[in-house]
């Protein structure tokens, strides 16, 4: 018994002289594995006399326990540092940039849109969309606007021949759903419009979204409530908002919508117009097959540039449509 | 419409400032555009008179002049060569300041002496014209400020009519606006019939009445031409922003801008044969006052003799039919041309006029004989003569007829979404001039006068009483809806997804112009002819575009113009095709690329974008979408012969990707190797709404296998034989190994495949994988020539 305190020691010191797991599993197998020279100290308890043998027993599996006790402290150590030295050797520069695909962004004009959009699919109103090619009833004719009309020559028309036109306006989108459906109507209808006109402030092509709401029983009333709500939702704040009699071929009454925008020098409001309206007009309804006496109707249009300008301070309606990367970037 | 509003107040003059004025006439729909003071800012200027001229000791240009100020005589010297003995002139006297706060100081000019200055009208703010002094009139009262004189304190107000309001053409119908919204009742200057004193009459005939319903002419004989126009007419004239010319033209514009009737005079001698009223004959001549020779059309009105044209009715008249200072005799002409027949005639010819502005959009039709009475006193005033009797024709059948309309007290308060006190409502169609011709049980018949044309239906009047009872007195309530919601259609997904996806894979989205350059569409697709417009705004935006890459690669070049080497671009937007007599618009998407595929970065430096990097994104688009899309080699004349595919949805063609052309890319000036596609839109955004399937409990196989393969074998070709060969239980196929090198032999190519296996119910046995694995591998030697790579 005078050896197994020896080889107790011996493998306490094994162990702490271990310096890698390997080492370290091999003194286990040395001193506990099957053949190991503690284990071994077992078969010498044959032996002793029955008397002796349990308390020889307890002896050796002390110093086993003693030993694997020693093992199992030294392996979390030596693991510990085989991690830490695996870290180490793992740092990255965390301040480098990461790597992939850029993002792209949208056009200011798409995402307007996308806003304008968003506002009104929540109150109901479908998206529709119209050719842009027109024939010269729907973008005319049929708004209420025959061919000597006086409101023509506000509408630098492209034409093809003289019955095919680019569409002026979206209104012919509102004639098309009309015509095709039954009321009552919600719908909104944005897109490209053209008008023969270029200089600082015009581009041959723009964007609109026109409004339509057809119900039995709607006013002017609801129109302004729908327009003002639109306006403080799309600006993010209360804004003042008037409505100014003005003339359109296909609403009555019509209006055009000023909004405040910043003062005068002597501390008035100023007024900026930013878009039409009114309650559709009779003859509008009689074209698309519509009793007037049964249905009412507003309409309204804004020019989608306007607000994209407004919303992000852009000062030169041309920059939309040159697409410069340096421009379009700045909206992603 | 431009005025004074000094003008206007002698009409109408409520209490309020010319701001609040102004803002109120906004209010009621007659929009001021603007407006200017009528003259500069200058003070210290009196009524002069010069009451001697000497020539200059030393200089030929200027005169010394004596200029009485009303209290004391001084000497001035000046150059201005209309300076005489006995003129009225503006005089700014030493301590005077001139607009641009120009001081008058005693000064000496060549040596002589000068105390204050002799003023041109443009010295003061007061017109453009330099044509030496403003000459005032003789009576005018020396020593008296200038400003008090001429009444300078005054604004000409524009505004900016809508093509339905002609009724405010004219002061008095602003006058009316500006009454109606003060409650005041508008002054107007009494006009009543001038007495004839000869019989001559000028002999009128109409042969076009639809176009002319009615004409009246009168013979003023012996007037005095020279006779100069009274200074407060020309000052009303200047700040209605027209010029004074002489005294009949001044006169009958003054009464077309205060009554709103365009009133034409006629050199008489010039007439002899008398009028008539008719439609232009083919290829008729006329010279216009303005000296421009015109070609008239068959549908042009015209005023004529009995040999030819002399005006073109309601737009100008004939430089030879003019009066002039000689004129003796005058025919004074008042019409009412119907707005129809004149509408787009002045365009036609290139003319805007005061009066085609007017006719077309409707004169009061039954204010002809008043305007001529007015302009005949007037003219009586200022050049004398003897006035005849008025001759008139009309044609009761094509003037426009008396209206009544019902107005129903229920449909305004419907459609204002307030019911206004009928009292208040009755009060302001009275004053607009709208008269009540019967109360009715729920409403009112209201009889539209002649002056408001654009008033024909109830609607129009619930407007009129809105606008003036104020759109915002109306209430603000929701509209209540009746629509239920809709559908939500899941298979079909919106543009703005497929918009977000390209967005997050580094594409900048562009909108460009619908119409391009017919240079730039015959090189990317020469197959189609763009329609093109009649009236381009330019040559290079003239025909629509067949393909959204005209305006692609036009923006590529513009960004690469400006040292942007990597751009990844795509558009939504329509294509326009002609197909026999129909146009197609197709909505499409399409992108181009160009530059490295990965922003400038330190891992994998600068790889140029190529064709499998665009394809992998279409296929992740395709995913989104869930739709299947295959791509097949094929040619597009603007893409490389070897770098393109046609994309096919169900056996249907769906769109283009390859690389540009080299040779269109050089055409074009572009840089680099360009990746480009184009789909139609509505082929791809419907895909399906996603059906579950059970999940197999049971192992996958996997076998991979490597062939070698001809250059004319592709892998959808190694694809679509595998599958067949490979059994329902094929889950998966993929390439996973791509190598072509010269060991292989000319054009071969290697390609390592693994093949996946599921069985739903049941672990697939080693048998069964084996002998379908044999089988492709058998069907691959032998359907495509591939050898197995050892």
């Amino acid at each position: 018994m005078e050896n197994l305190k020896q080889l107790v020691q011996d493998g306490l010191a094994a162990v702490e002289n271990a310096d890698s797991l390997q080492a370290l599993d091999q003194i286990r197998v040395e001193y506990l594995g099957k053949k190991g020279a503690i284990t071994q100290q077992a078969k010498t308890l044959g032996k002793l006399s029955a008397e002796e043998r349990p308390a020889a027993g307890q002896k050796i599996n002390e110093a086993k326990g003693q030993v694997e006790q020693a093992i199992n402290v030294k392996r979390s150590d030596l693991e510990r540092v085989a991690i830490e030295q695996k870290l180490a050797g793992e740092s990255i520069d965390v301040t480098l940039p990461g790597r992939g695909q850029d993002l792209g962004g949208l056009h200011p004009v798409t995402r307007t849109l996308q806003r304008i959009e968003e506002f009104f699919s929540r109150a109901g109103y479908t998206v529709e969309q119209g050719p842009e090619i027109e024939d010269d009833y729907h973008n005319f004719e049929a708004l209420n606007i025959p061919g000597h009309h006086p409101a023509r020559a506000m509408h630098d028309t492209f034409y093809f021949n003289p019955g095919t036109l680019l569409r002026t306006h979206t209104s012919p989108v509102q004639i098309r759903t009309m015509e095709a459906g039954k009321p009552p109507f919600r719908m909104i209808c944005p897109g490209r419009v053209y008008r023969c006109d270029s200089d600082m402030t015009h581009t041959p092509m723009f964007h609109q979204v026109e409004g339509l709401l057809v119900e039995k029983d709607v006013s002017f009333a609801d129109l302004k409530s729908t327009v003002e709500e639109f306006l403080r939702v799309f600006f993010e704040r209360d804004l003042q908002v008037r409505f100014r009699p003005s003339y359109f071929p296909f609403t009555e009454p019509s209006a055009e919508v000023d909004i405040e925008w910043g003062r005068e020098a002597d501390g008035s409001i100023k007024w900026l117009e930013i878009m039409g309206c009114g309650m559709v007009h009779p003859k509008v309804f009689e074209h698309c097959g519509i009793d007037a006496e049964e249905y009412r109707g507003f309409a309204f249009g804004m020019g989608v540039e306007r607000l994209a300008m407004l919303r992000y301070g852009v000062n030169d309606l041309r920059m939309f449509f040159e697409n410069d990367l340096r421009f379009l970037r700045q909206f992603r | 419409m431009k005025f004074s509003e000094q003008w206007l107040r002698e009409w109408v003059n409520p209490e309020i400032s010319s701001q609040e004025l102004m803002d109120q006439i906004t209010m009621a729909g007659l929009e001021v555009d603007g407006f200017e003071p009528v003259a500069g800012k200058f003070e210290g200027v009196v009524v002069g008179e010069v009451q001697s001229v000497e020539p200059h000791p030393d200089a030929d240009k200027l005169r010394v002049c004596q200029v009485s100020d009303g209290a004391q005589v001084v000497q001035v010297v000046c150059g201005a060569p209309n300076v005489r003995e006995g003129l009225k002139v503006p005089f700014a006297v030493v301590g005077a300041v001139l607009p641009g706060d120009f001081k008058i100081r005693k000064a000496k000019l060549r040596g002589q002496p000068s105390e204050g200055m002799l003023c041109s009208e443009s010295e003061l703010g007061l017109s453009e014209s330099h044509e030496g002094l403003m000459e005032l009139p003789s009576d005018a009262p020396v020593g008296v400020s200038l400003s008090d004189y001429l009444r300078l304190n005054d604004v000409a107000i524009d505004v900016d009519l809508t093509p339905n309001r002609s009724d405010c053409l004219s002061i008095k119908g602003i006058a009316r606006e500006v009454g109606v919204l003060n409650s005041m009742v508008p002054e107007a200057p009494h006009i009543e019939p001038v007495e004839a004193v000869h019989s001559e009459v000028p002999d009128i005939r109409v042969d076009a009445p639809e176009g002319c319903p009615r004409y009246l002419g009168r013979i003023l004989r012996n007037v005095n031409l020279q006779a100069e126009t009274p200074l407060w007419m020309q000052e009303k004239l200047r700040r209605s922003g027209l010029r004074s010319i002489d005294a009949a033209v001044d006169v009958t514009n003054f009464v077309m801008l205060e009554q709103g009737q365009p009133l034409h005079a006629f050199d008489r001698d010039e007439i002899s044969t008398g009028i008539v009223v008719r439609m232009a004959r083919p290829a008729e001549k006329l010279v216009l006052l303005d000296g421009q020779e015109v070609e008239l059309t068959e549908q042009t009105l015209v005023i004529a003799d009995h040999e030819k044209p002399i005006a073109i009715a309601g737009v100008m008249g004939g430089e030879h039919s003019g009066v002039n200072a000689k004129t003796r005799d005058l025919v004074l002409e008042a019409a009412y041309f119907d707005p129809i027949t004149l509408a787009g005639k002045a365009r036609h010819y290139g003319l805007h006029t005061d009066a085609s502005h007017r006719f077309e959009r409707g004169v009061d039709y039954e204010l002809a004989r008043d305007a001529m009475e007015r302009a005949t006193q007037l003219l009586l005033e200022i050049v004398g003569g003897e006035p005849g009797e008025i001759v008139e024709v009309s044609s009761a059948k094509h003037l426009p007829k008396a209206r009544t309309i019902d107005l129903r007290s229920k449909r305004l308060a419907d459609v204002l979404g307030l019911e206004i006190n009928r009292t208040a409502v009755e009060e302001i169609l009275i004053r607009l001039g709208l008269r009540v011709d019967k109360l009715l049980k729920d409403g009112w018949r209201i009889l539209v006068p002649s002056f408001r044309p654009d008033i024909s239906i109830e609607e129009d009047l619930i407007e009129e009483v809105g606008r003036i009872y104020g759109y915002n007195n109306l209430p603000v309530t929701e509209p209540t809806g009746s629509l239920g919601l809709r559908l939500n259609d899941e298979a079909t997904r919106p543009v703005s997804a497929i918009q977000s996806y390209f967005v997050s894979h580094g594409y900048q989205e562009a909108i460009t112009y619908s119409f391009v350059d017919p240079k730039v569409q015959a090189q990317v697709d020469p197959e189609h002819e763009g329609i093109a417009l009649a009236n381009p705004i330019s040559s290079d935006l003239s025909v629509m575009r067949t393909t959204l890459w005209s305006g692609l690669l036009k923006t590529v070049a513009h960004n690469q113009n400006r040292q942007q080497p990597r751009i990844r671009l795509f558009e939504t937007g329509l294509r326009f095709l002609q197909d026999g007599q129909r146009i197609e618009q197709q909505p499409m998407l399409a992108g181009v690329v160009v530059g490295p595929q990965y922003p400038e970065n330190w891992v994998n430096g600068r790889r140029t974008t190529d064709f499998f990097d665009v394809k992998g994104e279409l296929e992740g688009l395709f995913s989104l979408l869930g739709i299947q899309i295959g791509f097949v080699g094929s040619r597009h004349p603007a893409l490389h012969p070897g770098q393109t595919a046609e994309l096919i949805r169900d056996g249907e063609h769906v769109g283009w990707l390859g690389t540009l052309h080299p040779q269109v890319q050089k055409n074009l000036e572009l840089n680099g190797t360009i990746l480009m596609f184009e789909l139609s839109l509505n082929s791809i955004t419907t895909g399906y709404v996603p059906n579950f399937k059970e999940i197999s409990k049971f192992p996958e196989v996997r076998r991979d296998l490597a062939i070698i393969i001809g250059g004319e074998v592709s892998f959808a070709d190694v694809e679509r034989v595998a599958r067949k060969h490979a059994g329902e239980r094929l889950t998966a196929l993929r390439a996973f190994d791509v190598y072509q090198g010269e060991s292989l032999g000319e054009g071969n190519r290697s390609l390592a495949l693994s093949l996946f296996w599921q069985h739903p119910e049941r672990t697939l046995n080693e048998d069964e994988v084996h002998s379908l694995f044999n089988g492709v591998i058998d069907a691959l030697k032998e359907e495509l020539g591939a050898t197995l790579r050892s």
